[in-house]
């Protein structure tokens, strides 16, 4: 699935985009980066609610190229830097956790764990 | 080669910087990516632990051609007890930690599972010395 399939699925906005584009085939949710940490797969998406720098770090240091943002949470320009030094794209959609991770399970999202 | 960094404790908006530069350093040296991500992590849960525990810490860093070694040395409370904190979900972070994403009891066991070897000392009242091996093979 790429970016513009998942943001008409959720309804979301591409804050900033991947250079190079990626297919995404599956999806972990947590607000925990703790947990974001500890698994990971090849062409995932983080689906959160914390919309800190700790997030889009955490995404770059696990080799995370696309987190969603839920409920609309808005983005620091330097969350905006991070992410655009290492082709890292942000989605937001005013849907909660819950739904976006629903609908992109129910159009094929595998879930990391 | 080496590299040498300055954590400071507390600073959240900066926690990562360190494991950032070494990831893009590995980058540049081509090594495996399945490999820099293993080390990314350990670094960056290594990292946030100084941030969210000690007063300051320093990163180094030596690159060879076969290994990356990595001590993370802090000034802080230390752990009294490094078994109980190698357990799984054992924390005593802040619930400002917390609200960062953090602190849940799985950085010391995350970096076990990444590195090589991992080596952890600390004196309580002064601080804690972390020392990982990566094999690049």
């Amino acid at each position: 699935m790429n970016l513009d399939q998942i943001i008409e699925l959720i309804d979301g906005e591409i804050l900033i985009a991947n250079e190079n584009p990626i297919e995404y085939d599956s999806a972990f949710a947590s607000d925990l980066m703790s947990d974001v940490l500890r698994w990971h797969c090849d062409n995932m998406i983080l689906i959160t609610g914390l919309a800190t720098i700790q997030t889009i770090r955490t995404a770059e240091l696990s080799g995370i190229y696309c987190v969603i943002l839920a409920r609309g949470k808005k983005v620091s320009d330097e969350m905006l830097e991070i992410a655009g030094e290492s082709d890292i794209a942000i989605l937001t959609s005013p849907k909660s956790m819950f739904e976006i991770s629903g609908i992109l399970y129910q159009e094929g999202i595998k879930p990391l764990y | 080669m080496k590299m040498q960094f300055d954590i400071a404790g507390g600073d959240f908006s900066a926690a990562g910087g360190a494991s950032s530069e070494v990831k893009k350093t590995l980058k540049q040296l081509n090594i495996p990516p399945a490999t820099i991500r293993r080390i990314a992590v350990a670094l960056y849960e290594a990292e946030v632990n100084v941030v969210a525990h000690a007063y300051s810490g320093v990163m180094s860093v030596e690159i060879s051609p076969t290994n990356i070694w990595v001590q993370i040395a802090d000034k802080g409370p230390g752990i009294p007890n490094i078994d109980k904190a190698m357990e799984e979900g054992f924390s005593t972070a802040s619930d400002h930690v917390r609200q960062m994403g953090f602190g849940a009891g799985m950085g010391l066991p995350n970096i076990k599972k990444n590195t090589d070897s991992m080596e952890l000392k600390s004196v309580p009242g002064e601080g804690t010395t972390l020392e990982i091996t990566v094999n690049f093979n």
